[in-house]
């Protein structure tokens, strides 16, 4: 073996019920090396990492970590073997301060004052800003992962994984986060990036493992590739480029105006005198980072939060306090980011899912009464038209995987003729044919004439779908600008710019 | 070594089976402690579920079974409903004794007037007083967000003073000599709630346990507030999203289910019982969550598992004449039924799985 390669993968398999989660995985990863694990939701990569983290143990194939055999079987044996991890979701205490919840994860931790000494030298010497007496609760979501990623660095790891880590950030933050990982590999550390971003990944890698369906379909430099190549080589097939065409700005559908609601529960965002307007065959792209006011900004429009008179206006009538149904009645929809649970009934058959909003405007329900097979007709609809894959309309909706049930959730709206449809994070977590249909579906109906508001974290698809851009940051809403011509930096400084640039500056 | 794996789909042979397992294992267990008090097992279970249909004195138990039946189901029809909601009322105890004395009022204010329309109007009253109870935890609720638990559960010991006080009070019977009680509605007749057809037991709560199964049946399954209520209880949210109303919601629940115990108090209280007495709640409120349960909050199953707990009552009154048990050892078994059910009721989330150490 080369003495530069820190980790190694042979002939790695997993198999759950019914799914061959890797099959035959083998890859390395050197010394000082950014290592791109690419492919699609569902391909296999966060079942690898389980593996190398130890949360999960392989069927077949062996691993090798500096030399050594690798068979960890826990997490706390991986971390003595040298591997740590930083995790797309934060394990952090919200009341406890930076150095406590560092401490918390920790074998054997240092006196307090040593720790804060510790973080504060680790923090500056990979220009990770970070106050070790502030509480986790005040930090943004960049700033948590500055805590989990000094959390891994005071272990001296050998090699770091990153599980989708820029999916929070900003694209300032994340600048700083790649800056770190450079340093980092300079030092020798080995660094295995889990993303699917692709232009982040020609920028900063300098190896890429492809998985498909669970099996290493390709390596290279994804340098030498264009975006579109890797998208290809992911899916295993040419992307259908999407059709934006035929669409014209018509009369003004919805009208937004200075609304202001309170946090509706603890952990929410109060928004702040928020205005928009949308108009007829318009797409508006509404970005921001994660946790900034997207849920509550879609609950005031689907009436889940009704607001003070006058702030909400569709096609001249006040909705402002009118129930969800009454606002679907009026062709106002949306679909919310939670698909199970929020947008569907987990336990509820598809068939019953269409009668959370189609009730009234498809006749599903009449005189309060249900009739099952209008419903069922629908659904069947709505699997046909959206590519819906599942056995039929009585499967329960939380046996469809996230991607067909996102398909069949906006089909749902879609095909209700709304006249506006509110849509948040319409392709997380949906595989990139599922997101492409998608997308396509939005932009079908807005040139029908209705008005579309997406809300997304993914930059890259509010560029490619709407035609102005507004931020949201701290529940506020920035005005409007056309997409056309902006570049990622001034959306980044629109989403307010990197947290804790300031101290990163001393 | 055995494990549970857990199903993706709740199991639907084992939702009808488990209520069958529960069954026979109250069976069993309940004959082990007889055995214990020195009793025959068999003969003990044979006394309660066997003889009071197929036994001497079955023309006698028979017609009891419907009389001890439709209180349990009327009650059970309407707590089943909130329990798919999440709404969790524990009170009807206390709804059923504030709508029979609801509705012995109106008739014992009404006495003796002779008119057709005095039974209807106590039935009203009796719905009325129920809801009326029931509404009590659901306004704390939507307003001060108190456990509607608690609250309910809090209400049937008030229920109970209320009832005592009125039967040596307010509603004490003029020509009773001073005994405790009011007046007995069975010889009012144009209040009362009589056997409607000789030796079947069935009175006009018979009619409305039966109608009130065909209606929640009807709610749940067809009309859109019981899909509502069925998504509020295992996705709020995402009942929220469809506009469903948290508070609109809970009201309704508390609402109807302390209605149809009201009403079932008061054919209770103007039928089988025949006065107001301080002794008026008698239990069926808490055994009706055991057969909702029982039922799996199914109207069809309700009607079954009411019929069964309303025999644990007649053959644990025949075990105590004939066999001298203990008068507990009905709620024991009642206890245990729940107790099973509920241990068994992992098998229907849940797949056993025996694992070779490797």
């Amino acid at each position: 073996m080369d003495s530069a390669t820190v980790f190694r993968a042979d002939g790695i398999g997993k198999s759950y019920p019914g799914v061959r989660a890797n099959d035959d995985v083998s890859f390395e990863v050197a010394r000082g090396e950014i290592h791109a694990l690419l492919g699609e939701n569902g391909a296999g990569k966060s079942t690898l990492v389980k593996m190398i983290y130890g949360l999960v143990r392989p069927d077949d194939g062996r691993m090798t970590l500096l030399d050594r055999p690798h068979e960890p079987s826990d997490p706390r044996a991986a971390r003595a073997a040298g591997v740590a991890m930083v995790f797309q979701h934060f394990s952090l205490f919200d009341a406890l301060s930076v150095a406590e919840n560092i401490a918390l994860g920790m074998e054997n931790p240092p006196p307090r004052r040593e720790l804060a000494d510790r973080i504060t030298k680790v923090s500056h010497e990979f220009g990770l800003p970070l106050n070790p007496a502030r509480r986790v609760v005040t930090l943004s979501a960049g700033e948590r992962q500055r805590v989990e990623i000094i959390r891994c660095l005071l272990q001296n790891p050998r090699l770091l994984i990153m599980d989708e880590p820029t999916s929070v950030l900003t694209p300032q933050e994340a600048e700083l986060l790649f800056a770190t990982l450079r340093k980092l590999a300079a030092q020798g550390t080995a660094i295995l990036y889990i993303s699917h971003k692709l232009e982040e990944i020609r920028a900063h890698c300098d190896c890429a493992t492809i998985l498909r369906h669970g099996r290493v379909v390709d390596s290279c430099n994804p340098r030498d590739h264009s975006a579109s190549q890797l998208a290809a080589m992911m899916v295993g097939g040419e992307m259908r480029p999407i059709d934006r065409s035929g669409r014209h700005a018509g009369e003004t559908l919805l009208d937004l105006r200075d609304l202001s609601l309170p946090a509706p529960t603890a952990e929410g965002v109060a928004l702040k005198s928020v205005s928009l307007s949308i108009r007829a065959g318009e797409i508006l792209g509404i970005g921001g980072v994660a946790g900034n006011g997207q849920e509550e900004l879609l609950a005031a429009l689907s009436g889940e939060m009704p607001s003070a008179p006058g702030t909400l206006t569709v096609e001249g009538a006040d909705l402002s306090q009118a129930s969800p149904a009454a606002r679907r009645r009026a062709g106002l929809l949306a679909a919310p980011e939670d698909r199970l649970g929020h947008a569907a009934v987990p336990d509820f058959s598809l068939t019953e899912n269409t009668l959370l909003t189609a009730g009234d405007r498809k006749s599903l329900v009449r005189r309060g009464l249900i009739d099952h097979n209008a419903a069922r007709d629908f659904a069947q609809a709505v699997i046909a038209a959206f590519d819906v894959r599942t056995p039929g309309p009585g499967t329960a909706a939380k046996a469809l995987s996230g991607g067909n049930l996102q398909k069949f959730v906006i089909g749902r709206e879609v095909m209700q003729d709304p006249r506006v449809l509110v849509v948040n994070q319409p392709t997380w977590g949906v595989d990139a044919g599922a997101a492409a249909a998608v997308r396509q579906s939005l932009l079908d109906l807005a040139r029908s004439g209705a008005g579309v508001i997406v809300i997304s974290q993914d930059l890259d698809e509010i560029l490619e779908l709407s035609d102005r851009f507004c931020a949201l940051n701290e529940g506020r809403l920035s005005d409007p600008v056309p997409t056309e011509g902006l570049t990622l930096e001034r959306i980044g400084l629109m989403l307010g710019g990197a947290h804790g640039m300031e101290e990163a500056r001393i | 070594m055995i494990q549970f794996v857990p199903r993706t789909d709740a199991s639907g042979p084992w939702q009808i089976a488990t209520p069958i397992l529960a069954v026979l294992a109250t069976m069993l267990t309940g004959g082990l402690l007889f055995a214990l008090l020195g009793h025959d097992p068999v003969a003990a279970i044979r006394t309660i579920f066997w003889d009071p249909l197929f036994g001497m004195a079955a023309s006698y138990s028979r017609p009891q079974l419907l009389v001890k039946a439709a209180p349990l189901i009327l009650i059970a029809s309407g707590l089943a409903v909130g329990f798919r909601a999440g709404v969790w009322n524990i009170g009807a105890e206390g709804q059923y004794i504030i709508g029979g004395l609801c509705g012995a009022g109106v008739a014992l204010a009404l006495y003796p007037l002779d008119a057709f329309w005095i039974f209807p109007a106590m039935v009203v009253a009796g719905l009325a007083g129920g809801w009326a109870w029931g509404m009590i935890p659901a306004l704390l609720r939507n307003w001060f967000g108190a456990s509607e638990i608690l609250v309910s559960l809090m209400l049937v010991y008030v229920a109970q003073r209320v009832a005592a006080w009125m039967a040596f009070g307010p509603m004490k019977n003029p020509e009773g000599f001073g005994f405790p009680g009011s007046r007995n509605l069975q010889q009012y007749p144009s209040a009362s709630n009589p056997e409607l057809f000789a030796n079947t037991g069935a009175h006009w709560g018979v009619f409305a346990a039966l109608a009130a199964v065909i209606a929640t049946w009807v709610l749940m399954s067809r009309h859109i507030r019981g899909f509502h209520i069925r998504a509020a209880g295992t996705a709020p949210r995402a009942a929220r999203f469809a506009g469903v109303r948290p508070q609109v919601l809970v009201a309704f629940c508390l609402g109807l289910s302390g209605a149809l115990a009201g009403a079932a108090g008061l054919f209770e209280v103007a039928g089988p019982a025949g006065q107001v007495t301080d002794k008026l709640g008698t239990g069926y409120g808490f055994t009706a969550i055991i057969v909702a349960f029982l039922g799996r909050l199914h109207p069809v199953g309700i009607l079954l598992a009411g019929l069964l707990l309303a025999l644990t009552y007649i053959g644990g009154e025949l075990a105590q004449l004939t066999m001298q048990l203990p008068a507990a050892s009905v709620q024991v078994f009642q206890g245990m039924l729940l107790f099973f059910l509920l241990g068994f009721d992992i098998l229907t989330r849940f797949r056993i799985v025996r694992r070779v150490r490797a």
